[in-house]
Protein backbone atom coordinates (compact mmCIF):
# COMPACT_ATOMS: atom_id res chain seq x y z
CA UNK A 1 0.00 0.00 0.00
CA UNK A 2 3.08 2.26 0.14
CA UNK A 3 3.02 3.15 -3.57
CA UNK A 4 -0.72 3.80 -3.50
CA UNK A 5 -0.41 6.06 -0.47
CA UNK A 6 2.42 8.06 -2.05
CA UNK A 7 0.46 8.39 -5.30
CA UNK A 8 -2.61 9.56 -3.39
CA UNK A 9 -0.44 12.06 -1.56
CA UNK A 10 0.93 13.39 -4.87
CA UNK A 11 -2.59 13.67 -6.35
CA UNK A 12 -3.88 15.56 -3.30
CA UNK A 13 -0.87 17.89 -3.42
CA UNK A 14 -1.52 18.52 -7.12
CA UNK A 15 -5.17 19.35 -6.44
CA UNK A 16 -4.01 21.80 -3.76
CA UNK A 17 -1.57 23.48 -6.16
CA UNK A 18 -4.26 23.74 -8.85
CA UNK A 19 -6.61 25.30 -6.29
CA UNK A 20 -4.02 27.90 -5.28
CA UNK A 21 -3.38 28.76 -8.92
CA UNK A 22 -7.00 28.96 -10.09
CA UNK A 23 -8.94 30.46 -7.19
CA UNK A 24 -9.07 34.08 -6.09
CA UNK A 25 -10.82 33.82 -2.76
CA UNK A 26 -8.10 34.22 -0.11
CA UNK A 27 -9.77 31.84 2.36
CA UNK A 28 -10.12 29.07 -0.24
CA UNK A 29 -6.47 29.52 -1.25
CA UNK A 30 -5.59 29.17 2.41
CA UNK A 31 -7.59 25.96 2.67
CA UNK A 32 -5.75 24.67 -0.42
CA UNK A 33 -2.49 25.24 1.45
CA UNK A 34 -3.90 23.13 4.31
CA UNK A 35 -4.74 20.42 1.77
CA UNK A 36 -1.13 20.43 0.57
CA UNK A 37 0.12 20.13 4.15
CA UNK A 38 -2.20 17.15 4.61
CA UNK A 39 -0.84 15.52 1.47
CA UNK A 40 2.72 15.85 2.77
CA UNK A 41 1.59 14.40 6.11
CA UNK A 42 0.19 11.39 4.28
CA UNK A 43 3.53 10.69 2.61
CA UNK A 44 5.30 11.08 5.97
CA UNK A 45 2.99 8.50 7.53
CA UNK A 46 3.27 6.15 4.53
CA UNK A 47 7.06 6.23 4.66
CA UNK A 48 7.02 5.78 8.43
CA UNK A 49 5.74 2.23 7.88
CA UNK A 50 9.15 1.58 6.34
CA UNK A 51 11.51 3.76 8.35
CA UNK A 52 10.06 3.65 11.86
CA UNK A 53 7.94 6.09 13.83
CA UNK A 54 10.17 9.15 13.32
CA UNK A 55 8.01 10.19 10.36
CA UNK A 56 5.00 10.35 12.66
CA UNK A 57 6.93 12.67 15.00
CA UNK A 58 7.41 15.01 12.05
CA UNK A 59 3.68 14.82 11.32
CA UNK A 60 3.04 16.07 14.87
CA UNK A 61 5.36 19.02 14.23
CA UNK A 62 3.73 19.73 10.87
CA UNK A 63 0.30 19.82 12.48
CA UNK A 64 1.57 22.29 15.09
CA UNK A 65 2.99 24.55 12.40
CA UNK A 66 -0.24 24.24 10.40
CA UNK A 67 -2.29 25.30 13.43
CA UNK A 68 -0.04 28.30 14.08
CA UNK A 69 -0.11 29.19 10.39
CA UNK A 70 -3.90 28.98 10.27
CA UNK A 71 -4.25 31.29 13.30
CA UNK A 72 -1.87 33.95 11.98
CA UNK A 73 -3.03 33.70 8.36
CA UNK A 74 -6.71 34.02 9.25
CA UNK A 75 -5.88 37.01 11.46
CA UNK A 76 -4.12 38.61 8.48
CA UNK A 77 -7.17 37.87 6.29
CA UNK A 78 -9.43 39.51 8.90
CA UNK A 79 -7.15 42.58 9.01
CA UNK A 80 -7.13 42.81 5.19
CA UNK A 81 -10.91 42.44 5.10
CA UNK A 82 -11.28 45.30 7.58
CA UNK A 83 -9.08 47.44 5.34
CA UNK A 84 -10.46 46.62 1.89
CA UNK A 85 -13.88 45.00 2.61
CA UNK A 86 -13.00 42.04 0.35
CA UNK A 87 -11.03 38.79 0.33
CA UNK A 88 -10.89 38.59 -3.45
CA UNK A 89 -7.23 38.71 -4.36
CA UNK A 90 -7.98 40.58 -7.56
CA UNK A 91 -8.90 43.62 -5.51
CA UNK A 92 -5.87 43.31 -3.20
CA UNK A 93 -3.16 44.46 -5.60
CA UNK A 94 -1.35 47.24 -3.77
CA UNK A 95 1.99 45.51 -4.28
CA UNK A 96 1.40 44.96 -7.99
CA UNK A 97 4.29 46.47 -9.95
CA UNK B 1 -4.18 -18.68 4.40
CA UNK B 2 -7.73 -18.18 3.13
CA UNK B 3 -8.54 -15.88 6.03
CA UNK B 4 -5.33 -13.95 5.46
CA UNK B 5 -6.14 -13.51 1.79
CA UNK B 6 -9.63 -12.28 2.59
CA UNK B 7 -8.17 -9.89 5.13
CA UNK B 8 -5.74 -8.39 2.66
CA UNK B 9 -8.51 -8.06 0.05
CA UNK B 10 -10.70 -6.27 2.56
CA UNK B 11 -7.77 -4.05 3.53
CA UNK B 12 -7.11 -3.12 -0.10
CA UNK B 13 -10.79 -2.42 -0.72
CA UNK B 14 -11.04 -0.12 2.29
CA UNK B 15 -7.79 1.61 1.39
CA UNK B 16 -8.89 2.31 -2.18
CA UNK B 17 -12.34 3.36 -0.97
CA UNK B 18 -11.00 6.02 1.39
CA UNK B 19 -8.40 7.09 -1.18
CA UNK B 20 -11.08 7.62 -3.83
CA UNK B 21 -13.29 9.46 -1.32
CA UNK B 22 -10.33 11.72 -0.52
CA UNK B 23 -9.60 12.50 -4.18
CA UNK B 24 -13.28 13.03 -5.09
CA UNK B 25 -13.95 15.34 -2.17
CA UNK B 26 -10.70 17.24 -2.81
CA UNK B 27 -11.85 17.90 -6.38
CA UNK B 28 -15.26 18.94 -5.08
CA UNK B 29 -13.52 21.19 -2.54
CA UNK B 30 -11.48 23.01 -5.19
CA UNK B 31 -14.43 23.51 -7.52
CA UNK B 32 -17.04 24.80 -5.03
CA UNK B 33 -17.88 28.49 -5.27
CA UNK B 34 -19.21 28.88 -1.74
CA UNK B 35 -16.45 28.93 0.91
CA UNK B 36 -18.67 27.10 3.41
CA UNK B 37 -19.31 24.20 1.02
CA UNK B 38 -15.59 24.09 0.21
CA UNK B 39 -14.71 23.93 3.91
CA UNK B 40 -17.14 21.06 4.53
CA UNK B 41 -15.71 19.10 1.58
CA UNK B 42 -12.22 19.69 2.98
CA UNK B 43 -13.43 18.25 6.30
CA UNK B 44 -14.40 15.08 4.41
CA UNK B 45 -10.92 14.92 2.85
CA UNK B 46 -9.36 15.14 6.29
CA UNK B 47 -11.65 12.45 7.72
CA UNK B 48 -10.71 10.02 4.98
CA UNK B 49 -7.05 10.87 5.48
CA UNK B 50 -7.51 10.04 9.17
CA UNK B 51 -8.91 6.65 8.17
CA UNK B 52 -5.89 6.08 5.91
CA UNK B 53 -3.53 7.00 8.77
CA UNK B 54 -5.17 4.36 10.95
CA UNK B 55 -4.81 1.82 8.15
CA UNK B 56 -1.12 2.71 7.82
CA UNK B 57 -0.52 1.81 11.50
CA UNK B 58 -0.46 5.41 12.68
CA UNK B 59 -3.46 5.34 15.03
CA UNK B 60 -2.30 8.26 17.15
CA UNK B 61 -1.80 10.46 14.08
CA UNK B 62 -5.28 9.51 12.88
CA UNK B 63 -6.76 10.56 16.22
CA UNK B 64 -5.01 13.93 16.30
CA UNK B 65 -5.85 14.44 12.64
CA UNK B 66 -9.52 14.33 13.59
CA UNK B 67 -9.01 16.40 16.76
CA UNK B 68 -6.65 19.09 15.44
CA UNK B 69 -7.48 19.41 11.76
CA UNK B 70 -11.18 18.72 11.49
CA UNK B 71 -11.97 19.70 15.06
CA UNK B 72 -9.92 22.85 15.47
CA UNK B 73 -8.44 24.25 12.27
CA UNK B 74 -11.50 23.81 10.06
CA UNK B 75 -13.77 25.21 12.78
CA UNK B 76 -11.53 28.29 12.88
CA UNK B 77 -11.87 28.60 9.09
CA UNK B 78 -15.67 28.35 9.32
CA UNK B 79 -15.69 30.92 12.13
CA UNK B 80 -13.72 33.37 9.99
CA UNK B 81 -16.07 32.79 7.03
CA UNK B 82 -18.97 33.49 9.37
CA UNK B 83 -17.33 36.57 10.96
CA UNK B 84 -16.59 38.15 7.59
CA UNK B 85 -20.03 37.13 6.25
CA UNK B 86 -18.54 35.43 3.19
CA UNK B 87 -21.06 32.62 2.92
CA UNK B 88 -22.79 34.18 -0.08
CA UNK B 89 -21.10 32.74 -3.18
CA UNK B 90 -22.60 35.14 -5.74
CA UNK B 91 -20.36 38.06 -4.78
CA UNK B 92 -17.28 35.87 -4.95
CA UNK B 93 -16.93 35.09 -8.63
CA UNK B 94 -13.44 33.89 -8.16
CA UNK B 95 -11.82 32.07 -11.01
CA UNK B 96 -8.60 33.43 -12.38
CA UNK B 97 -8.01 34.31 -16.01
CA UNK B 98 -6.70 31.99 -18.69
CA UNK B 99 -3.06 32.29 -17.58
CA UNK B 100 -3.91 30.95 -14.14
CA UNK B 101 -5.79 28.03 -15.68
CA UNK B 102 -2.94 27.41 -18.12
CA UNK B 103 -0.33 27.35 -15.37
CA UNK B 104 -2.54 25.08 -13.24
CA UNK B 105 -3.08 22.70 -16.15
CA UNK B 106 0.64 22.57 -16.90
CA UNK B 107 1.69 21.95 -13.30
CA UNK B 108 -1.08 19.41 -12.83
CA UNK B 109 -0.03 17.48 -15.94
CA UNK B 110 3.63 17.51 -14.92
CA UNK B 111 2.84 16.24 -11.43
CA UNK B 112 0.48 13.56 -12.71
CA UNK B 113 3.14 12.43 -15.18
CA UNK B 114 5.53 12.11 -12.24
CA UNK B 115 3.00 9.97 -10.38
CA UNK B 116 2.49 7.76 -13.42
CA UNK B 117 6.23 7.33 -13.95
CA UNK B 118 6.63 6.48 -10.27
CA UNK B 119 3.91 3.82 -10.19
CA UNK B 120 4.56 2.34 -13.65
CA UNK B 121 8.21 1.54 -13.15
CA UNK B 122 7.73 0.42 -9.54
CA UNK B 123 10.69 2.62 -8.65
CA UNK B 124 9.66 2.68 -5.01
CA UNK B 125 9.70 -1.08 -4.67
CA UNK B 126 13.17 -1.25 -6.16
CA UNK B 127 14.40 1.68 -4.06
CA UNK B 128 13.50 -0.07 -0.81
CA UNK B 129 16.52 -2.04 0.42
CA UNK B 130 15.48 -5.65 1.13
CA UNK B 131 16.92 -5.64 4.66
CA UNK B 132 14.93 -2.51 5.50
CA UNK B 133 11.71 -4.03 4.15
CA UNK B 134 12.33 -7.22 6.13
CA UNK B 135 12.99 -5.20 9.29
CA UNK B 136 9.82 -3.17 8.76
CA UNK B 137 7.76 -6.33 8.22
CA UNK B 138 9.20 -7.87 11.38
CA UNK B 139 8.48 -4.69 13.36
CA UNK B 140 4.92 -4.62 12.04
CA UNK B 141 4.38 -8.26 13.00
CA UNK B 142 5.80 -7.92 16.52
CA UNK B 143 3.60 -6.39 19.26
CA UNK B 144 4.64 -2.84 20.06
CA UNK B 145 6.55 -2.31 23.30
CA UNK B 146 4.99 0.99 24.34
CA UNK B 147 1.59 0.52 22.74
CA UNK B 148 0.62 2.83 19.90
CA UNK B 149 1.89 6.09 21.39
CA UNK B 150 5.18 4.84 22.81
CA UNK B 151 7.12 4.71 19.52
CA UNK B 152 6.09 8.32 18.79
CA UNK B 153 6.65 9.66 22.30
CA UNK B 154 10.15 8.21 22.71
CA UNK B 155 11.82 10.16 19.86
CA UNK B 156 9.63 13.19 20.50
CA UNK B 157 10.88 13.59 24.07
CA UNK B 158 14.47 12.38 23.57
CA UNK B 159 15.85 13.04 20.12
CA UNK B 160 13.61 15.98 19.20
CA UNK B 161 13.19 17.51 22.66
CA UNK B 162 14.68 20.85 21.60
CA UNK B 163 12.36 21.09 18.59
CA UNK B 164 9.44 20.14 20.82
CA UNK B 165 10.25 22.91 23.29
CA UNK B 166 10.77 25.44 20.49
CA UNK B 167 7.29 24.53 19.23
CA UNK B 168 5.85 26.14 22.36
CA UNK B 169 7.62 29.41 21.48
CA UNK B 170 6.18 29.15 17.96
CA UNK B 171 2.68 28.64 19.31
CA UNK B 172 3.06 31.57 21.72
CA UNK B 173 4.24 33.81 18.88
CA UNK B 174 1.28 32.65 16.76
CA UNK B 175 -1.20 33.42 19.55
CA UNK B 176 0.24 36.89 20.17
CA UNK B 177 0.42 37.58 16.43
CA UNK B 178 -3.18 36.50 15.83
CA UNK B 179 -4.47 38.66 18.70
CA UNK B 180 -2.46 41.71 17.61
CA UNK B 181 -3.38 41.38 13.94
CA UNK B 182 -7.10 40.86 14.43
CA UNK B 183 -7.49 43.47 17.16
CA UNK B 184 -9.80 46.27 16.17
CA UNK B 185 -7.85 49.51 15.97
CA UNK B 186 -9.32 52.41 17.89
CA UNK B 187 -8.90 55.98 16.75
CA UNK B 188 -7.83 57.16 20.18
CA UNK B 189 -4.15 56.37 19.87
Amino acid sequence: MLVEALALSAVLFTIGVIGVLTRRNAIIIFMCVELMLNAVNLSFVALSTLHGATGQVFVVFTMTVAAAEAAVGLAIIIAIFRHTQTVNLQNINILKG
Amino acid sequence: MQVNQFHSLFYAFTFYFFGLVAIASAIAFVTRKSPVAAAVWLVLVMFSLAALYVMLDAQFIGAIQVLVYTGAIMVVFLFVIMLLNLGNPSELADARGKWGYLAALLIGLVMLAEVMALTRSNTIDRMIPPDLAAKAAAAAAAPLAGGVIGPIAAPLFNEYLLAFELTSVLLLAAIVGAVVLSKRRTNAR
